[in-house]
This record gives structure tokens, sequence and C-alpha cells, in this order.
């Protein structure tokens, strides 16, 4: 049941527009930083660009499908309609004014930061009020899915809650606590020196603080993905899901432990303390679990599918898979990316391992083969999926999708595999320039080109991705018919209570955080001299 | 069950939840705090508690150990956002007062006629920077020191803000503008040498660092050997020391006569 079929639309196409935009930056930064092309000499439109792809890429693209998708969950999975449309549209809006006043002074060239904000570095203060906005907007979302799901229960008191919705609103818990960290430094830190009302800054403690946010916005990131994995693809290619409590252990999981181990991100850093790096590590390593589920739910779910379908033997079942699906397609995609990504995220997490590839090319190539490979593809499928319902028009040329799909896949893999190479052999990241006539570094030119090359190849699929999608808004009207999620195996009538609210696990969250965060916070904001002074962007 | 009951002991979930989570909470505590602190042969630890606080990053001071003597003077110059902000027209005169004494070298338009540096639209903060470092002894020179000695604080910051208020003239002897070299737009990275023009103009500016279009030739070569050979030393964490030490002669001779030749209108408008 899609009532507000607007709105959902037009969180898509804003999350796709610009992305697209950001999708071209992307291409051209690979480009002019390759032995291909020519130098700018002028290091600064590097980072200006740069920070709009972050920016875009990191907030308010991904914010914006999974507010989308959640909105299309909450109406599909509940069977009711949107509980606060205006809210949800105020959101929206706020995300639009955010996304515009946070890109006019990147660029100007005022806010060259990068998305994870680098203090004493300071840009502009619109630039981070702009964030700002783009995240309280998102809140609203986050709370509207918490009502509907409060609506809902006191209508079905007692009744399980739809898998989709439970792992929805599991993920917009796990955004609303992990963008605080964010929140906190942008607040209580950055926009006072951005305001001029301060001019030292402690980076230690705001890279303590971001490190909060950075580690699990990925798993925000990462939700829609699974959902998709769980609800779409087994109803999409006439399969079952294996088990329904396995799903919701792997979602709960997810918000449990995704949390206390950003500091990860800080292994290099002197002021986190190495016990605490340790525990974060560990814990790092727990959040494998739910992906390994995950992993094993949905073959198991995908194999019910091809046995239906006649497959046979130990593995001949795998050739009676509808390989023609699109869905079955980006599902296969996404889970070699995410294999090989998880693997490289398995040496990034190890406190001694990371040493080798800290702040190399190998970092840039992990979180795009796993965000933009694995997740964003995901998201193409999700897409794919939900469009004929939100527009009432058919997707006709599916061959153009499966190709759509390949280029991507292709693409993600010729850009990734690349880059991580050059970062074992030590090509440092956010570099804007190298000087490959260097005997030093003249033989990292060619893996460098064949990432650029990586980089159009994307390119090209991401415009063909829009092209799709704009030429399904002007297809043949079509009925398709009510939206329907995927069913498990077994479905239980009922669901112990832990697996069926969040409140459990919602605590877990925030006392793992207390116990992994507090400390090393409160050691930097209570200590002194550890301010810096600000570096202004641009200033003289 | 109700979700009253969701946080009880009786609910199997919430203990093995809670006691999972705890227990693993717990094992990585003691490994990371207490195994593997002690795990490091080369780091001594007096007892459990001085490893736990070692794992846990409490800032500790060593009270044995006294600074070396420095040996010259470094640059003590701090500045702030507020350090040179909104100079008064009476600031911006009595520095005009106060700089006739620096005509003679540095022209009574701020365009000097020998081989000393043009002041006219210089950022305050740099001539307010070196004032301080003459006066300090932070950098020494026979003419320009006894200059700076005798100057106050008020004294320093309305000659920076009277310089940086006047406008930004050719040079006395202009020359043909010359190509960009390499080391001025691209550095060489492989030698830790950033681009020139990263902080210096051309690209970008950095606060503290000249802009150097129409500068003197002579004088900024001696100034990059003087770095080099440290005999110039008033750059903040030897910056351009390290650059200048990396340099080639080559590359110094270009760079000087590269800003030398530019005319002061292509300095990047970033204030």
């Amino acid at each position: 049941m899609l009532v507000n079929r607007k709105l959902i639309l037009a969180h898509f196409w804003l999350a796709f527009a610009v992305f697209g935009v950001a999708l071209t930056l992307g291409a051209w930064q690979m480009f002019i930083r390759s032995p291909i092309g020519t130098w700018l000499s002028n290091p600064e439109l590097y980072y200006r660009s740069l920070t709009a792809h972050g920016t875009v890429m990191g907030y308010v693209f991904p914010t914006l499908v999974a507010m989308g998708f959640g909105y299309a969950i909450s109406e599909s999975a509940l069977e009711q309609r949107l509980v606060g449309v205006r809210w949800a549209w105020a959101g929206f809006w706020l995300i639009v004014i955010g996304s515009i006043m946070a890109v006019i002074p990147i660029a100007l060239g005022r806010a060259s930061v990068l998305y994870t904000f680098y203090p004493p570095l300071i840009g502009n203060v619109f630039y981070y009020l702009g964030v700002v906005l783009v995240v309280v907007g998102s809140w609203i979302w986050v709370a509207l899915m918490s009502v509907n799901l409060r609506v809902w229960r006191k209508a079905h008191p007692g009744a399980p809650v739809p898998l989709a919705m439970y792992a929805n609103v599991a993920g917009s818990y796990l955004w609303a606590w992990t963008a605080v960290g964010a929140a906190l430094e942008l607040l209580l830190q950055i926009i006072p020196v951005a305001a001029g009302l301060k001019n030292t800054i402690d980076a230690g403690l705001a890279r303590v603080f971001f490190s909060w946010t950075l580690h699990a916005i990925v798993y925000f990131w990462l939700m829609p993905t699974y959902i998709a994995y769980y609800t779409i693809v087994p109803r999409a290619i006439g399969g079952l899901v294996y088990s329904d409590s396995m799903a919701r252990i792997s979602f709960i999981l997810f918000l449990v432990v995704a949390m206390p181990i950003g500091m990860h991100h800080t292994f290099a850093d002197p002021q986190v303390g190495a016990g605490f790096k340790f525990i974060h590590s560990a814990f790092t390593a727990l959040v494998a679990l739910p992906t390994l589920l995950t992993v094993f739910t949905i073959c198991a779910s995908v194999e019910i599918a091809a046995r239906l379908r006649g497959g046979r033997g130990l593995f001949g079942w795998i050739r009676a898979l509808p390989w023609d699906n699109p869905m079955m397609l980006a599902l296969a995609f996404s889970f070699v990316m995410l294999g090989f990504g998880g693997a490289g995220g398995l040496i990034n997490m190890s406190y001694q391992l990371d040493a080798s590839i800290h702040n190399t090319q190998w970092i840039t190539g992990h979180f795009h083969l796993i965000f933009g490979g694995a997740i964003v593809i995901m998201y193409f499928a999700i897409a794919y999926d939900l469009w004929p319902h939100l527009t009432g028009r058919e997707l006709i040329d599916v061959r153009l999708i499966r190709t759509q799909l390949w280029l991507w896949f292709i693409g993600m893999i010729v850009t990734t595999f690349p880059w991580h190479w050059v970062g074992i052999l030590g090509m440092p990241r956010r570099m804007a320039y190298f000087d490959f006539g260097d005997p030093a570094i003249a033989p990292q030119a060619l893996s460098v080109t064949f990432s650029a090359i990586g980089g159009f190849i994307l390119l090209t699929s991401g415009i063909m991705f829009i092209v799709i999608l704009a030429r399904g808004m002007r297809a043949p009207r079509v009925d398709a018919g009510p939206y329907r999620f995927a069913i498990a195996v077994h479905q239980s009538k009922t669901v112990p209570v832990a697996l069926n609210t969040h409140a459990l696990w919602v605590a877990l969250m925030i006392v793992l955080t207390i116990t992994n965060y507090g400390y090393p916070i409160l050691n930097l904001a209570l200590g002194a001299g550890t301010s810096v002074p600000a570096v202004y962007v641009g200033a003289q | 069950m109700s979700t009253r009951d969701l946080f009880t002991f009786s609910n199997r979930h919430f203990t093995i939840g809670v006691g999972v989570i705890a227990g693993i909470l717990v094992v990585t505590g003691i490994a990371g705090f207490i195994v593997l602190p002690f795990a490091q042969p080369w780091v001594q630890f007096a007892n459990v508690w001085d490893a736990i606080c070692s794992a846990a990053g409490v800032p500790q001071r060593a009270t044995s150990v006294t600074a070396p003597e420095q040996a010259k003077r470094l640059s003590e110059v701090v500045l702030t956002s507020r350090t040179l902000s909104r100079p008064s027209q009476e600031a911006i005169g009595r520095g005009a007062t106060l700089a006739q004494r620096c005509a003679i070298c540095h022209g009574p338009t701020g365009i000097s006629r020998a081989d000393s540096p043009n002041l006219a639209g210089q950022y305050a903060a740099v001539i307010y920077k070196e004032l301080h470092d003459f006066r300090s002894g932070a950098r020494t020179n026979a003419v320009m020191s006894p200059f700076a000695v005798n100057l106050t604080d008020q004294e320093i910051a309305d000659l920076s803000n009277y310089y940086a208020y006047l406008p930004r003239l050719p040079a006395y002897h202009p020359t043909p503008q010359l190509p960009k070299p390499n080391i001025v737009i691209y550095g060489a990275p492989m030698r830790g040498i950033a681009p020139c023009g990263a902080c210096h103009g051309s690209l970008d500016n950095k606060t503290g660092s000249p802009w150097l279009e129409g500068q003197s030739e002579a004088y900024m070569k001696a100034q990059l050997q003087a770095f080099a050979s440290s005999e110039r030393r008033n750059d903040i964490s030897q910056q351009m020391r390290n650059i200048a030490r990396a340099m080639t002669p080559q590359e110094i001779e270009a760079a000087a006569a590269y800003y030398a030749s530019q005319p002061p209108d292509v300095v990047k408008a970033v204030d």
C-alpha cells in the first residue's frame, strides 16, 4: 500500500540527482590525479571537488535513499498510511536547504575541508550548518519511523512486526545515535570556531567524536542493502527467507556492535590509549558476525529458490537460478564485492596489520568497494524494484538494466583493485597530485591508469541508471499491484519480545558507547592544553 | 510477554544478550589493559595500575626530564584572528609616520630601490611576524635588527597595518614575465617539497606566508640560501628550512627569477 508515492519519489530523485553530480566529480578526480590527465596546477580545485564528492556521497545520497526506502517500507510492510506526512516533507526540505547551504561555500572554495572535516582545518560556517540541517532532516525521519511503528503496534497488539519494518527502525535508531558523535563535534567544537567565537580547537577530541560517527554510519548506509537482501531478493527470485529469526538477530547485532568500534579509524592517533584501541578492534571483529550470518541466510534463501525451480545436486542448483533477473545479478555482484571488501576490512581493523595500509590508497579502495560497490549496487536494485510501484509504469528494458549492473560491477572492480594494490605499495591517499615521471612511483602509473578507466566505466553505468529511471517515468502505464516483501519458510505467529522490540538493543548500544568512548572523550575534554590554533581555509 | 518483562533476568534474551556483551567487554578489557601492556618487553610498568593507566591513555608527565636549552632564539609570534583585525585610520596614520624611517631601504612608497623587500601591500601578518622576530632576535640582520629592537608592540602593529594598506605597485625595475617553473607549481613531491605557490600565492596562500610577486631576485635567492644553511631560522617548525635544504641551486634560481618577474596584480585575491 504505497500512498505517498510523491514523497518517496522526491527522496529517490533528489538522491540520484546529487549522486550523478558527485559521481561525475569522482571520475574527474580520478582522471586528473592519474598519469593520463594533465595536472590542473591547482590543488585547491581538487580538494574542493573532493569535499563536494564526499559530502554528497557520505551524507546526502545514502541518507535520502534510506529515508525514501524507509517511508516505502513503513507504508507497504505495515499496510498503513504514513503518519506525519507533513513532517516528512519538512525533513525533505531541510535536506534540500542544508545541501544547498553546504554546497555554495564548497563551490566558492571556502570549505575545502573534505567531508570528514579534519579540524584544525576550518571552513565557512555555512558548510557545517548545511550538514547539520541535513542531519536534522534525517532525524525527523527517525522519529517518524518510530511513531509509525508505535501506531501500528497499538492497532496490532502483540503481533510480530514485519521484518522489513523491524530492520528499518533498527537502522533509523542506529543512525540517530551514530550521528550524535559528529553532531557533538560540529556543535561544540567546529561551529563555534567557524563562527569566530573561538580560535583554537581540540583536534584530537574532534577526531574521536568523528570516529563515533564514521564507522557506524557505514552500517546505516548498509541497512537498506541488508533489508533488500532479506526482504526483496528472495521474493524477486521466487524464493523464501530461510530464517526470520536469523534476520532479526543480524539486524539487532548491527545495532549493538556497529557503534562502539569507530576507534579503529584512529589507530595512528596518539591521543587515544592503546587499550581502547584494542577493545574497539575486538568489537570490530564482532561486526563480521551479522554479515556472516546474513551471507549464510541469504545463500540458503537463494538455494531454496533454486530448488523450487528444479535445481539439483550439491552445487548444481546454482545453474537453476534466474540469472537474467536483475535482482539476482545485483545480489551476486553485491556479495562478491562484499566478500573482497570485507576481507580487506579485516585487515583495516587489525591493530597491527592496519599499520601497513593506514592512510594509503588501500583505504580509499576499501570503502569504495564496500559502499560504492556492495551497498550502492543494491540501492540500484531497490530503485528498480520499487520504481513500477512508485510510478505506476513498467521498467521495460531489462537488458539495459542488466548491462548497467554489469558495468557497475566491472567498473568498481577495475577501480578499486588497483587502488588496493597501489595502497600496499605505499601510495598515500588525499593527494591532489603525483609525479609519475619520478622513478620511485613510475611503476604505479599503470595501476592508477586502470583505476581511472574504472572510474569512467562507473560514470557510464551511473548515467545509464539515471536514464533507465527517467525513461521509466514515461513508459506505458501498468498496474504493479501491492508492494510485497519476502516471507519466511516458517512464518511464525509469535516472535519473542526481545526480537520484536528494539529497547534492549538500543540500551546495549548506548551502554557500549559509554564504556568504549566515555573515558577517552572525558580524558580529552577535561585535559588542559590539548587545543591547537584553527587553520582557516583561504584565510590570510 | 510484554515489554515490561524485557528487562528482567527471567527473560532469556536479556540474560544472554547482556551476559555475552558484558563477558566480551571484560575479556577484551583484561586483554587490552593488562595482558597486552605487559606483553611488550620494551615497556616497563611499575604495577598493574600503571599498565592500565598507560593503556587508557592517561597523560603522563615525565618529571625527571628537563627540556634542553635552546642555543638560539626561535620565533615566539602568536597570531590569532584578533591580532590585526580592523585597523583604524589613526593606526594606519601612526604607521605611516613610523614608516618614514623605513623608507631609506624599503622605498617611500613601499617599493625598494635596492634589493630590500618591497612592503607595499604585503600581508599585515607577515610584517608583524618579521618585525617581532627581528626584535626578539629570532631573525637577525645587521641593518634591520637595530631598527626593530626598540619598537613597541603597538608600533609593530601600526607599521604592519600601514604597509598592508598601501596599494600593490610594480617593482622598481620590472623584468619580462617568466613562465611558471615546476618548483613553483608542482613542487617536488618525492623530495617532500610542496609547490612554492601553495603558500606564497600563484596557487593558494597560507597565513604568515608573504606574497612574493615582484620582490628582488637577489633578496629571495639570498633568503633561500640562508634557510638552506640554517643561517636564518625564524620559520615555524623548520618549514622553509626543510624545503630550502632539499631544493637544488637551479630550483632556487628558477623560483627567485620567476617571482621577481611577476607583476603584483597577479597576487591571488584571497583577502
